[in-house]
């Protein structure tokens, strides 16, 4: 590998060679995204051509996909599904999973390592083994019908992940401080709210916002039980486009709406993630 | 208050559940009390995962076709002993494995290369890692759709009026390199994953070694496999791990993008010979339960390295 170590002290010359590799390789990884975009602006006619950078743009392709032909999964329908479900089992995953990381950290329960090996071991249980009995479980408490199936499923997709990230974090809580706040007779609540959780915020934050990623993106899940009532965005983003014909334009107008959410929240929180996803994880 | 940590010691020796544990009688145990706050977590999650599961090993050991609500009849271990012959089914394995090393290895390998040129200082440095996370944020159904038919479509993919442009034929790389045009999609999202993984490893270096390696007159090359890969290692192995986890169970992609021609892993073989249009719940189900042992191989392997991290921490 290339000598890629800081360049203080280096040529001008090798910095600027560094910097403008960096910059083609950022945008060569960015590229199908911004093609992407740009393309779901486009007329058919354009988007089906020549690859084209200059066009005249059009909404033409967004009226489209969020118009709802009669009988079919429409935008919004899709959009506030994926909204409630993610939102309401990622607080779930949270709320499990504060006390859990607790347990395994500042007051730590006997064989904890057991524990944590337990949840995380699950992550390694394909889900595709299990996507028959869930259906017929499902089927039978009458679940098929609603967007609850789909909560009770990615909270358990995400507890194990939340659970390993939040451990970390809490591990970084100073024993003095809970000592010292011991010692002042606060309770566990005013320990937690106090003491804990200013400290684990940006983690709490990293750890749901990775949840947030995860249960909005999942697809195998959502369609194969295809649960009435509860159809989310990947679903609605993979079969809004009819794959016959001219349809690149359309296709990319629904990708962008599809990803848009998580894309902006990924941006706006990923220096958090960064510290979050490695830093608490191996401290 | 002070008396129960005497119960301490007595907990370690039994291995949590057994025991005749009669101390609740005014107030719980401390170990019960250590335990309360896992247990709503622990137990949903023994239920949803582990009440599948059992079910799954009973209805690998039946003969049911879709035709009936349940399985027809108990037929022990011959669903299993048809797997061993099953042709389609090794191949499959060896999609899986392939899939999951080259696409973890490659990421590792980009997402480190990245993560050395982003942790440098340069105008828009912030701006360049925020483009470059971007894929992994990308919903997967969407990037297998984007990749397939406006990048590598053989009519009007970008990257075939590229070849074109070069005069060559263009090459429908779905249908002539399925599991590699899958390989490419999961790198391209899983890169960017890495890439934070060892960022944050590179972020995390102390700077007065790397100071003291230079005064010491030591070069980028020598502080970079001296210094720097030794402490990225467990950034690595976290990298790894998690990517074996979501890699090696990769359905999205393959759906969208091939749907399972020449390319299918284990998860969507298993698919295919149930819900996607097998229906042999039977057969099927004892497929999936080898997946899980395969699995569980791994992840055994991989639950090694996470005990290693763990344990240096401690040190």
């Amino acid at each position: 590998m290339a000598d890629f170590a800081k360049p203080k002290g280096k040529g001008r010359f090798t910095s600027l060679a560094f910097t403008s590799l960096t910059w083609l390789l950022a945008g060569i990884f960015f590229f199908p995204i911004f093609w992407m975009f740009i393309s779901g602006f486009k007329s058919e006619l354009d988007a089906n051509g020549a690859p084209k950078l200059f066009f005249e743009p059009t909404l033409e392709q967004y009226r489209i996909v969020t118009e709802t032909p009669p009988g079919q999964l429409g935008f919004w329908e899709a959009t506030t599904n994926s909204f409630i479900i993610v939102i309401v089992s990622t607080l779930i995953v949270m709320m499990l999973a504060v006390p859990t990381a607790y347990a395994l950290t500042i007051r730590p329960v006997g064989k904890w390592m057991e524990y944590l090996f337990f949840f995380i071991s699950t992550k390694f249980l394909p889900i595709v083994a299990s996507i028959l009995p869930i259906y017929i479980l499902a089927k039978h408490f009458d679940l098929l019908s609603s967007r609850r199936l789909l909560i009770i499923l990615y909270m358990s997709m995400n507890l194990p992940l939340a659970i390993w990230m939040l451990r970390s974090f809490f591990q970084e809580v100073p024993r003095e401080l809970i000592e010292a706040a011991e010692i002042d007779g606060a309770n566990l609540r005013s320990q937690m709210v106090s003491v804990i959780l200013p400290i684990v915020a940006p983690g709490l934050a990293a750890t749901a916002l990775l949840c947030f990623i995860f249960a909005w993106n999942e697809y195998f899940l959502a369609v194969q039980l295809n649960t009435t009532g509860g159809e989310t965005v990947p679903i609605w983003a993979s079969s809004v486009v009819d794959e016959r014909g001219q349809f690149l334009a359309k296709l990319s107008a629904a990708s962008t709406l599809a990803t848009l959410p998580v894309i902006v929240a990924g941006w706006v929180a990923q220096k958090r993630m960064i510290r979050g996803l490695a830093m608490g994880a191996i401290k | 208050m002070v008396e129960q940590q005497r119960i301490e010691p007595a907990d370690n020796g039994t291995s949590g559940k057994g025991g005749g544990r009669a101390r609740k009688s005014s107030f719980l145990s401390e170990a019960w009390k250590r335990r309360l706050p896992l247990l709503p977590a622990f137990l949903i999650v023994v239920v949803l995962t582990q009440v599948p599961f059992l079910m799954s090993i009973y209805f690998s050991l039946t003969r049911w076709r879709a035709n009936t609500a349940e399985p027809r009849e108990f037929i022990g271990v011959d669903n299993y002993i048809d797997l061993v012959s099953n042709s389609f089914f090794w191949s499959a394995a060896w999609n899986s494995i392939l899939m999951t090393v080259v696409s973890v290895g490659l990421s590792l390998l980009f997402g480190t290369g990245l993560a050395l040129l982003l942790d440098r200082k340069f105008f828009g440095q912030g701006f360049a890692r925020t483009l470059i996370i971007t894929p992994f944020l990308v919903m997967p159904v969407v990037a297998g759709l984007v990749w397939k038919n406006q990048m590598l479509n053989s009519s009007f993919g970008v990257i075939n009026w590229f070849i074109e442009g070069l005069g060559m034929e263009p090459i429908s790389f779905a249908s002539r390199y399925p599991l590699w045009t899958i390989v490419v999609v999961l790198v391209w999202q899983w890169t960017p994953f890495m890439m934070l993984i060892i960022l944050a490893g590179l972020q995390g270096q102390s700077s007065s070694v790397l100071e003291a390696a230079k005064v010491d007159g030591a070069n980028g090359v020598s502080t970079f496999f001296q210094i720097t890969l030794p402490h990225l290692r467990s950034y690595l192995e976290l990298g790894a791990l998690l990517g074996v986890i979501y890699l090696s169970q990769v359905y999205d992609h393959i759906r969208v993008i091939t749907r399972g021609t020449g390319s299918a892993n284990l998860p969507y073989f298993v698919y295919l010979r149930s819900i996607g249009g097998g229906w042999q719940f039977g057969a099927a189900s004892a497929y999936s339960i080898v997946v899980v042992i395969f699995s569980f191989i791994i992840a055994n392997f991989g639950l090694r390295v996470l005990s290693g991290l763990l344990t240096d921490e401690g040190a």
